[in-house]
């Protein structure tokens, strides 16, 4: 793991614009609604393969992506 | 996080509220560059945003600086009088296509023609967005609106407006970009080109406009990855990226 993600679910509208920005796929649309009734992107956490590039983050419109990377 | 550190986040001055935007919309992408600009620059303090009519009217609850709403289209007017009241400020009208390339033609012109020191941030996305999709001037030829439903026509309503060639041979300006924001390298661009305008403006040099090919998949009935790539396919071809105009200023 080099790097990872986090999404503030509650803002999310489900453009799915980060989705397609990810170069690695480690990005999809949740299963569960959230409080403004969007499906909002959530992390694959499980089989991480992050490397902390941050496109995601530079697409979000919401700007609700933090990115995070190994400490060297 | 234990052992991470955090590389990228929300820019210190956009305000932690839920925007108003529809999914995917490009205004909230600018706002977050303008807010990392402003932050980069150090110039908070100092900025003064003047907000269009339109989709981005609530600006002033996103970005975290000093806003004026000006009248429909008179936003570079009011930048002008604010400009120079204050010379110190940095002073920056946001308007979309239809109140800058329709209503606000007149004030625009002539405001660029002064060469006034205010930088204008035009969003072109090619309809009136907030009004519910509406021919804009910088509608393509055949781009289908709820005023045009069989595509627009260049014999009856002429082809699009290209707001930088057109201000270009004026001695007033000195700095026009236009750019994009459907992907991340575009973004960066975006950004770098928001610097650099302000950076026009700081340096006194004249009148600065970046215009950014923003998606709006509401009301280009896409969705928000379809938008990104209409813009790519289908405006790009119309509206070539690129600096426009950049005045040489001799070295003193």
């Amino acid at each position: 793991m080099k790097g990872t993600i986090l999404i503030k679910k509650a803002m999310c509208k489900s453009c799915g614009l980060c989705i397609e920005a990810c170069p690695k796929g480690s990005i999809f649309i949740s299963k569960k609604i959230n409080e403004k009734s969007y499906f909002p992107a959530e992390f694959d956490k499980k089989n991480n393969e992050c490397t902390g590039c941050g496109l995601c983050a530079v697409m979000c419109p919401e700007a609700i992506i933090e990115v995070y990377r190994e400490k060297k | 996080m234990k052992g991470m550190k955090k590389v990228i986040g929300r820019p210190k001055y956009l305000k932690e509220v839920p925007n108003h935007y529809c999914p995917g919309c490009g205004h909230s992408i600018i706002h977050r560059l303008l807010a990392e600009v402003i932050e980069e620059l150090d110039i908070r303090d100092r900025a003064i945003c003047i907000p269009p009519c339109g989709c981005a009217v609530l600006a002033y609850y996103y970005i975290d600086v000093d806003m004026v709403e000006a009248a429909h289209g008179r936003g570079t007017a009011v930048a002008t009088g604010m400009k120079r009241c204050l010379p110190d400020r940095v002073v920056f009208t946001y308007q979309g296509d239809g109140d800058l390339a329709a209503i606000g033609t007149a004030e625009l012109i002539h405001s660029a023609n002064r060469g006034e020191s205010i930088t204008t941030i035009f969003v072109n996305n090619g309809v009136y967005g907030m009004t519910g999709g509406q021919m804009a001037p910088t509608t393509m030829v055949g781009q289908k609106t709820t005023t045009t439903p069989k595509g627009r026509n260049s014999v009856t309503d002429g082809p699009p407006l290209k707001m930088c060639e057109f201000l270009s041979p004026l001695d007033g300006t000195a700095f026009l970009a236009r750019t994009s924001v459907h992907s991340p390298k575009h973004i960066q661009k975006t950004k770098k080109a928001i610097r650099q305008a302000f950076q026009t403006q700081m340096n006194d040099e004249g009148f600065s406009m970046v215009e950014i090919l923003s998606q709006c998949p509401s009301n280009w009935k896409l969705s928000s990855v379809d938008s990104c790539r209409w813009i790519e396919e289908g405006m790009i071809p119309q509206f070539p990226l690129g600096v426009v105009k950049q005045r040489q200023t001799e070295p003193s």
